[in-house]
Order: structure tokens, then sequence, then C-alpha cells
């Protein structure tokens, strides 16, 4: 709760130095100087910001900027995707004077697009696939990070320390960005074990922690020792999977506190450098890029540290992957690949660089992954 | 009907009377003799009492922000700031404001009759379904007809729904507060089970919803602010309710079966006619709100229509002692705390939840205050 008290007095001053009050501001001199080049920061989240997954890795971005001079941050928690989040947004700009928000949920875009020509002083940014084009207002962005690279890192790991060969992917609904991981995942497993598997379920929503832990638990009492997911939050999964005595494989943050013994390693976002990023950009009032891309070689994503389960020949390939992968010298998406109904989907000698947008539109689960996009 | 569910009846008629003016409790006090407690109470204690029992709520809230190291005042601040501090923040509880005047009335006007109905939220949806399926099936034609017709379809819809709930009641003699709880469960299944199957708009990959009304048909702003007509919707609705709980010989009649359900058998008013068609006008407000939701918001019936307007109305309408106009003021004040949940997140790091608590203080000290009429005055007496 201490620190809870540390933020309100921050904001509380920083609050007094953008002219709540002149008298105050005259009272300490060297406000006035830390006024100069203060910076508001508003964060949307649409779950809670203590959810172990989605939200905390922003959460923990965002206040990660807090350490930056004269910023301040302001958060907000469960905010539907209505009207709501419109509303939210007019409130931090009108009046917290933000001049950047920070819009983490899909569902978000929408209402942002209607809020930012009303205040073009300040920048809207979405985490997600969308892509700007010059129809939309100037001061709008998105940002994501190619995660699937990460996944097939983990992947690797997954795959060189299972000892049955049959991998669970516990996934929320089966659109691109999930197809992605669970492909990047099982060709990451198989580079190393070719006859590794990853049994898929799809429980239909992003947060389900019953049915999630029901499907860990499914796919446990199937032989499956390592389990991965794509999921609002891996909790519920990456526990289930410690108590039922099998590996586990987290999912946008390091989960290796719920699973000291289990926890192999993870496909994590990097938050904190892309919203360092941009307040620098503003600041310098530099170009800032409308849509904003990486992976592991821009550091936009990374993998979790591994765990004590994960020998030191394994920690070597993986890491050599991820080499590879940053220099541009391997491609996850390279021919010959096949889904697993048989169809060949690259070419051999054929390869797709991970920003290629013919990937975001996957619909094909690889070879080795069973189950099916129906759900 | 049987005795229990007379005195039942009875129990909540000590709020329903409040609403009189003058001449209203003159007549009501010479036909029920539950009214009598009227006379023993002091001047403006329908004022002063929820007043009372409102401030008592932020005082408890507030000693809760000092258990968590927060300075009261503080938090106060913030929440006045966010609710009626600028323009911003009150076009802000307007807007919030504008669903819940609606969903107030539909506890507040069957509570006329005695009745307790605490079915605003399953209403509001009801009327948000209807307000889709009415736009989806008359899209060809413009909108200066589709949008009378989305009001109209709203309010019948959620009429409907409430109604039932009255007719059990008075047929079956089955709990009215009970029936009208379980009918949100009810509408809210159907609603998720219609986006998820039947009118599921497949190029919204987000979540589940429903077709969109048109961008036509969209309820715009109230000239010079960025408010849309639900607001005027609901004072209009308020100001209707008024009159025809205070004015006709419909609301005389109600207020007799509220204020004493045997004397208005006795003298042979039509008991179950008022009771639902109470219980219709009360469901067709809160399948208003449901219509304003949809219109002025997404546009689509999904999930996010359930964020409990229909549940602080209960409270609004309590605040309110069930009196349509001061149900008005009960909404802005609950809108404007419900408007101010961001800012307080933002500016204290509170969680969310924190205005639900404030609200949930609020309507358990507005319970306990209903044991406070009519005794100030009365202990003075002996």
């Amino acid at each position: 709760m201490a620190h809870d008290v540390k933020i309100s007095r921050r904001t509380l001053m920083s609050g007094a130095a953008y002219g709540a009050s002149a008298a105050l501001v005259g009272g300490f001199p060297g406000m006035s100087a830390f006024a100069a080049d203060s910076m508001v920061v508003g964060a949307l989240y649409v779950g809670p910001k203590d959810d172990y997954g989605w939200n905390q890795a922003h959460s923990e971005g965002v206040r990660a900027l807090k350490s930056m001079r004269g910023v301040t941050v302001n958060e907000e928690e469960r905010v539907p995707e209505t009207l709501e989040v419109q509303k939210s947004m007019e409130s931090m700009i009108a009046l917290d004077k933000a001049s950047i928000i920070f819009a983490t949920s899909y569902g978000y875009w929408d209402f942002m697009l209607k809020v930012a020509p009303k205040y073009p002083k300040s920048i809207l940014l979405h985490a997600g696939p969308e892509v700007w084009n010059n129809t939309m207002p100037k001061n709008v962005g998105s940002y994501n990070g190619y995660i699937d690279e990460a996944q097939y890192v983990a992947g690797i790991v997954a795959g060189a320390t299972s000892k049955t060969g049959k991998l669970g992917f516990v996934a929320a609904k089966p659109y691109p960005v999930a197809i992605r991981n669970i492909n990047a995942f099982t060709l990451g497993a198989r580079s190393v074990n070719p006859k590794a598997t990853t049994q898929v379920i799809f429980t239909g929503d992003w947060v389900l922690p019953v049915k999630e832990a029901e499907s860990v638990n499914t796919l446990a009492d199937q032989g499956i020792d390592v389990v991965t997911c794509h999921v609002d939050s891996p909790k519920v999964v990456i526990e289930t999977a410690e108590k039922r005595g099998i590996f586990s494989s987290g999912y946008h943050m390091n989960q290796a506190p719920l699973a000291p013994k289990g926890y192999l390693t993870g496909a994590e976002w990097n938050w904190s450098k892309v919203y360092a990023d941009y307040v620098d950009w503003m600041r310098g009032n530099k170009e800032w890029p409308h849509t904003r891309r990486g992976a592991l070689k821009e550091g936009l994503v990374r993998n979790s540290p591994y765990g004590p389960a994960v020998s030191e020949a394994t920690r070597k390939q993986a890491d050599a992957a991820s080499d590879a992968l940053k220099k541009g010298s391997k491609r996850i998406y390279s021919g010959p690949l096949k889904t697993n109904d048989g169809k060949v989907v690259i070419e051999s000698g054929k390869s797709h660089e991970i920003s290629d947008p013919w990937l975001e539109s996957m619909n094909w689960l690889a070879e080795g992954v069973i189950g099916s996009t129906k759900g | 009907m049987n005795d229990r569910t007379g005195s039942l009846r009875k129990a909540p008629a000590a709020i329903g009377e409040t609403t009189a003016n003058g001449e209203v409790a003159r007549a009501d006090t010479a036909t029920s003799p539950a009214n009598d407690s009227r006379a023993l109470g002091f001047p403006g204690e329908n004022f002063i009492i929820p007043l009372g029992a409102v401030v008592a709520a932020l005082l408890c809230f507030g000693a809760g922000m000092l258990a968590l190291g927060l300075n009261p005042l503080d938090v106060y601040v913030t929440i006045y700031k966010g609710a009626f501090g600028s323009w911003f923040s009150w076009q802000n509880t307007l807007q919030h404001a504008a669903p819940l005047i609606l969903t107030g009335l539909c506890t507040a006007l069957p509570a006329q009759l005695g009745l307790m109905i605490i079915g605003g939220e399953g209403a509001l949806v009801v009327g948000a379904v209807v307000t889709v399926l009415t736009a989806v099936a008359l899209q060809r034609l413009p909108p200066e007809i589709v949008l009378p017709a989305m009001v109209l379809a709203s309010i019948i819809g959620g009429g409907i729904w409430i109604a039932f709930a009255g007719v059990l009641q008075h047929i079956r003699g089955v709990n009215e507060t009970i029936s009208s709880l379980l009918l949100n469960y009810i509408a809210i299944a159907l609603m998720n089970h219609l986006v998820t199957g039947t009118i599921r708009d497949p190029t919204v990959v987000n979540r589940p919803s429903s077709w969109s009304i048109g961008d036509q048909n969209f309820l715009g702003n109230i000239p010079g602010m960025e408010v849309h007509w639900g607001l005027g919707f609901g004072i209009i609705a308020c100001i209707l309710c008024y009159i025809l709980m205070n004015r006709t010989s419909f609301g005389f009649a109600s207020r007799i079966v509220g204020g004493n359900l045997r004397a208005a058998r006795v003298v042979g008013l039509p008991v179950g006619k008022l009771v639902i068609t109470s219980c219709f006008l009360g469901g067709g407000a809160a399948g208003l709100a449901g219509m304003v939701e949809i219109a002025a918001g997404e546009g689509r019936v999904s999930s996010s229509i359930v964020v409990g307007y229909g549940y602080t109305g209960i409270l609004i309408a309590f605040i309110a002692r069930q009196n349509p106009l001061a149900v008005i003021p009960a909404a802005l004040l609950l809108g404007g705390i419900r408007a101010s949940g961001g800012l307080l997140q933002r500016r204290h790091g509170l969680p969310d939840a924190s205005v639900l608590v404030l609200e949930g203080m609020m309507f358990i000290l507005i319970l306990v205050s209903e044991t406070l009429y009519g005794r100030y005055r009365s202990r003075r007496r002996q």
C-alpha cells in the first residue's frame, strides 16, 4: 500500500506542476523547470493490470516510464471496449493533459479513430495488428510485435526438453496471431525433435480460467509434458501445469514465479522499450512511425530466462536459433511446409520473412499440430 | 390474493407514498392508514434522510481510503473533479446519467404500487436486442421512421418483459422482486444466445456482436453539447411519469393500491390492470435505456451492454424515494460517481471497483435510513 501512496503524491505533485494552482508552483521553485519538459502518458487496459498476462505486460512497460525525468503515468484498468473507452481517452487528454495515449486492447481501435481528430496535439497509439494508412488521422498509430519468433525459440526449448515429444497449446481463439504462435511453437519444437506434435485446444474466449484449467488437465492426462498458451492471463495454465508436475512455457510476460520447477522459458513482450521510444520521439519533436513492428532483432519481443529444467545443450541450441533469427539468416516460415491436412503452403526453396503481410492472415495449422482452426 | 402477499405489498408502501405533493398527500391520508406515518415525520425528511445516507456513505468510503493510506479529502476532490469539476466532466456525467434515469424509473414507478421491481438490467437488455431487430427489419426505410420505431419497439419490449413479473405477481402471487431479478438472468442469457448465433455479425471478430443498426440510424447529440438525446428521453420520461402518478386518476388509483391494497379492492379499483400497466411502463423506461445505449453507442448488441445500469437504477430509485422527478438528480449523482471512476484510478491508483464499493455503501446506508422515517417527530411528541 505504501507503494500506492507514493504514486498518489507523485501524480498530485505533477498535477500541481501543470498549473492547477499558480501559487503552488511558485512555492516550489524547482518545479517550473520540471514542468517545461514534463509529459503525461495515459494507458488503458481491458483487464486487471495484475493479471500475469497481456495487461500486466503493458502495465509494466508503462510503469517503467516513471524512471524517465518528468514523465507522469496515468493508468486505467478494466476499461470496456465500449463508449466508456472513448470517454476515458478523452478524459485523460482533457483532464490529465496526456500527450500520449496507449490503448492496449484490440477493440479500442475504432474508438481511438473517433477520438483522435478532436485532439490533434496528442498522439494515440494502439497495441495491435491494425495498420495505419493516410486516410486515418495523423495523430494515430499502432505498434505490435511479431511474438511468433519468441514462440519459435520457446518451441525449441519445449521440443528438446519434452520426454514424450507431445506438447500442448491452450489458445483462446483461432485468429491469425494465435495461429502464428501455434505454428511457430510447433516448427521450433520439430526443428530439434522431428517427431514432436502439438495438441491444440481452443477455449473460445480471452479469459476463461475454468476452461483453461480443464484444458491443461486434459492435455496432461494425454501424456503431454509441456504446455504453453495464448490467452490473456496465462496464470491458470502455468499454475495448473506446475500442479500436474509437467513443464510449462509462458506467454506475454515472465511467469517463472508461478512455476519455479516446471517453467522452461516463455515468449514475452518488451513494451518498456516501445513506450520509452515514443516518449523520446515526442519530446524531440521527431517523426514517429505510424505503424511500428518488430521482433527479436528490434527488441520488441524476447524470451524469459531459462528455467532450471532446461539443459545446457538445449540452451545453446535455443540461443543459436535466436541469434540466427535476429541476424536474419533464419526464417521461421520456410519451405517445404505442409499443413496438418497435407496441403503444401510454402514450397521448397521459398520462405517468408516475419513481417510478410501474407502471414497476418494465417488460417492453417502446420504439420505436427493436432487440432483444427474450426475449434 | 392472500394476506401474506397483501402484507408484502404493504411493506414498501412507505416508499411509494413519499412522492406526494400537498394535494395528493391529503387525499392519500384519507384513504390509506399506512400514510399516517407521514404526519409523524419532520418537515423535509424525504430530502434530508437520503442526503444524510449519501453523506454517511461518502464518510465510510473516506474511512476506507484512510485505511489504504490515502487522504480522503483528496479522493473527494477527485470525485468532484471527475464528475462536476468542468464542462467536460459534466458532459461525461450527463452521458452516464442518461440510461440511469431510465433504469431508475423502472424501479421507482412500480414502487408507487408497493411493488419492488429489480429487473431493470433485464429490461434494458431486452430493449437493446429489440432495438437492433427493429432497425434490421426496417433497414430499407429512412431514419425518420426507423428511429421512432426503435424507440417504440424498445419500450414495448422492455415493458412486456417487466409486465411479465407483474402478471405473475397478480395472478399467481409470485414475489415480483424474485421474479424480476431472475428475469434479468434470462434476458442476459437470451441476448448471449442470440449474439453468438442467430443475429451474430461474423464480420465483427473482436467479440460476438449482433448486426449493426446502420450508420444512418444513430442517435445524435443534443445541440451544443457532447451528450446524446438519451438524456432528453430520460428527462421527458421522468416528467411524464410524475404527471401520470400525481395528476391523473390512474396515478391516484395506483397510489391507493400502494397505500392499502385491501382498501383499493374494497373500493373496486382494477388492481390487476394497474399493477401490470405500471410494470409495463417501468419496464418500458428501462427498455428505452437499452435503445439509447445501442443507438448512441456501438449500434450493436453484445455482452458489453451488461454493465450494471439496471442495478444502479435500483439504488437511484431508493435515493430518490421513488419520486420520478427526484430520479433525475439521483441519477446525476450516481452518473457522476461512475464518470469519476477513471480519474480515481489515475490519480490515486485505486482499483476500478472502488466506485462500485461506494455505490454498495450508499445502498446499504439508504436501506438503513429507511428505518428512520417518522421517528424523529414522533419521539418529540412523546
